[in-house]
């Protein structure tokens, strides 16, 4: 997977909310675009992950 | 469909076009009282950089009549920024004088006894071509209103032949459709001219008793669908003096405010016509508008919209006209003939309205020219 | 609030504070004691790739009652601006964005044709748009003809801190666009926001100018005083200036007949 543009190796079966979990992300401060397209937020948990997916994962920041 | 102004249906022929400049500018005239403005008002519009339209508002009060002379030398100055020392010339053709409306202030009035004509295409060139010789490069062609004597395609061959020996050629004719102004347009017509003689619908339905006039709001909407048509110059005007002349004068101002915003593209021009006797009415007479109140109205004018066009009458004696070119007027008429013919061959038909600057070509130009003004033939070059 | 307030009305939402914080560049301690002390009632923020684990939520910065306005900074074109909105809107702080298009990495100017693009497409979707532009009369009668709610020509170029470098376009624009016009970018000082608001500017927005102070808190305090006085001049009616040039001496008005 490539994973805000860095390769990540998908080791086992893993939706996106547990994917998230995880890496350390917190599920309520992060949005999620998959393959170019957003990810509901609430339903992540339905995402099963797949091994060329791009994901992008983003927040806010301070910023003018 | 119908607006609340008006006090005849639509015509099957009419256009309606969506809106909302009429209510914004009937709405802001119902709540204009002049009365409660006074001389301080009037001071602080005076001395802004950019006059407002409730500075335009105090500057057409009575207070600001004692005002005259400041405004006009600041009216003076934008005129010199927007125009430079130039001063337009055109003169008026008309073509007919059948007319189906019923307007009391008006000598084509249908039950008008008057001698009736229209010119026939050899006229026309005979009347185009003696105007043309006296090197005149701007014409405003006028019919009286109706679609019978004066069709669409009567006017829009009379525009062609124009277009050929004229630069610039206007329109005053009755007011017209979308398509119909585009036609025009095609056919060589640059500016279009409609008064809305007066804007308070009560007294509008008093003066105009007769004809499809008596819609209020097709006639409103009328230059807007001429800059839809593609015309590039649209020109307002209220007649002074048959209803509230400051009422009118600022309904004018926010009429061409308010269109010049929607079509930034389009160029605004303002005449200032005052009420004045006409052939069987000799009496009819322009009330409480006097040269210092025109005066005022025009000068207040060309401070809310210092980049308009201003077009003085020939129903103006010659020391007024002479006066105000330069000082807020840009457009001057020369040559004038108010009836049919009379430029080429022998008046056919009876005038319209009586003038009082009878001035050829070479005696207006001589007049601007003394004033250290410079007489402009084409303004503009139509592409 | 009631309406003789002179509330600065953005979409449905009325706010009494003309100024609008840029939230780049401070602490989120800090972002609470500017907030107070500038009385602002909208903040900006910006979209970034996350990284993993621990980092602070700025969200936490924000005390309730702050109309966040996610800018889309980063994008280069319409599309680009229309993707991080939605991310934006995703997050979960409303439909407000400030649209931002910046196609030249040297100079930032924005780029308004992009920006109409990007301005059409949000408000299509839905989002309450406010563009960031170069001040052109023709470039904001289109924001204002795509649905725009303001328009936010800028002052100078972004973080030069050298003022209304581009007043008398702007003022073209209070004139002209029926929209609340809110000076983004280039303000440095009070006296400038003050200028501003003068000129009847609706709002004015600062990140830099307060970030970089010696006092934040007291620029702060400087900043929204600065603009409740110039809004208040606008308000009053700038007064009498002297005359300039002299008048005509023979009169101009001699020739009437009365
Ligand atoms: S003012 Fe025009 S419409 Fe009215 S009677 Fe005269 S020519 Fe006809």
């Amino acid at each position: 997977m490539k994973v805000n543009g860095e390769n990540v190796a998908l080791e086992k079966t893993l939706d996106l909310s547990g994917f998230l979990v995880l890496r350390g992300f917190d599920e309520k401060l992060v949005a999620v675009e998959r393959n170019g397209e957003i990810v509901p937020r609430g339903s992540f948990a339905d995402v099963v992950l797949k091994a060329d997916d791009v994901l992008e994962i983003l927040h806010f920041v301070g910023g003018g | 469909m119908s607006h609340w102004t008006d006090r005849a249906p639509y015509l099957k022929t009419m256009q309606t076009i969506e809106s909302g400049i009429l209510d914004e500018v009937l709405g802001r005239v119902a709540a204009y009282d002049y009365s409660a403005y006074g001389e301080r008002e009037v001071r602080a519009a005076l001395a802004k950089d950019r006059i407002g339209i409730a500075d335009f508002a105090a500057l057409l009060s009575p207070a600001a009549e004692a005002f005259l002379e400041p405004m006009a030398a600041k009216a003076r100055l934008e005129t010199r920024k927007h125009f430079g020392n130039a001063v337009a010339l055109f003169t008026p053709l008309y073509l007919a004088n059948h007319c189906v409306n019923g307007c009391v202030y008006c000598g084509f009035h249908h039950d008008n006894d008057i001698r009736r004509a229209r010119l026939g295409g050899n006229e026309i060139v005979r009347e185009l071509d003696a105007i043309a010789e006296t090197g005149l490069e701007d014409i405003l062609l006028l019919t009286g209103e109706t679609r019978k004597e004066s069709s669409v395609e009567y006017i829009g061959e009379a525009v062609k032949l124009a277009a050929e020996r004229f630069h610039l050629v206007g329109i005053e004719v009755y007011p017209l459709n979308v398509d119909e102004y585009a036609y025009m347009h095609a056919c060589g017509a640059d500016y279009v001219c409609v008064f809305q003689e007066t804007y308070d619908p009560v007294r509008y339905a008093e003066v105009h008793t007769l004809g499809p006039k008596r819609v209020f709001s097709y006639r409103f909407d009328a230059l807007e669908r001429a800059l839809m048509g593609g015309m590039r110059t649209v020109n307002f005007g209220a007649l002074l003096g048959l209803a509230d002349f400051r009422k009118d004068a600022f309904a004018v101002g926010l009429h061409a405010h308010f269109l010049q915003r929607k079509y930034p593209k389009g160029e605004m021009a303002i005449s200032i016509p005052r009420l004045r006797p006409y052939i069987n009415n000799a009496t009819e007479n322009s009330r409480d508008v006097h040269e210092p109140q025109l005066l005022q109205v025009m000068l207040a004018y060309r401070l809310f919209m210092p980049f308009a066009g201003m077009t003085v009458s020939t129903r103006e004696r010659a020391g007024f006209r002479d006066n105000v070119i330069g000082l807020c007027a840009t457009k001057i008429s020369a040559g004038v003939s108010v009836g049919i013919g009379g430029h080429g061959q022998d008046e056919e038909g009876d005038g319209q309205f009586e003038i009082s600057d009878p001035r050829g070509v070479p005696e207006v130009n001589a007049a601007i020219k003394a004033r250290g003004l410079q007489p402009v033939y084409i303004d503009y070059v139509r592409v | 609030m009631t309406s003789d307030e002179d509330a600065l009305m953005l979409g449905e939402q009325a706010f009494r504070s003309r100024f609008i914080l840029g939230s780049g560049k401070f602490s989120s301690e800090m972002m609470r004691t500017v907030l107070e002390h500038s009385g602002a009632e909208i903040a900006t923020l910006a979209v970034r790739r996350a990284n993993a684990g621990g980092a602070e939520n700025i969200l936490d910065s924000f005390p309730p009652g702050i109309r966040l306005l996610p800018n889309t900074s980063g994008a280069r074109s319409a599309e680009e601006a229309v993707r991080i909105a939605k991310l934006a809107r995703e997050l979960g702080c409303g439909d407000f964005v400030k649209v931002e298009v910046i196609g030249d990495s040297k100079y930032l100017l924005p780029d308004n044709t992009e920006t109409v693009r990007a301005t059409e497409m949000l408000v299509d979707e839905g989002f309450v748009v406010l563009p960031y532009m170069y001040p052109d009369l023709y470039a904001a009668r289109a924001l204002a003809r795509a649905g725009a709610t303001a328009v936010m020509p800028l002052g100078a170029p972004i973080g030069s801190n050298r003022g209304l470098l581009t007043a008398d376009f702007i003022r073209i624009l209070v004139e002209e666009i029926d929209l609340p016009i809110i000076v983004d970018a280039g303000i440095g000082r009070p006296s400038e926001a003050c200028a501003a608001m003068e000129m009847g500017c609706a709002a004015v927005m600062a990140n830099t100018a307060i970030a970089t102070a010696g006092d934040v808190a007291a620029m702060a305090d400087a900043f929204r005083l600065a603009i409740a006085a110039g809004r208040a001049a606008y308000r009053a009616g700038l007064g009498r200036k002297l005359e300039k040039g002299a008048e005509a001496s023979s009169p101009l008005t001699g020739f009437l007949e009365r």
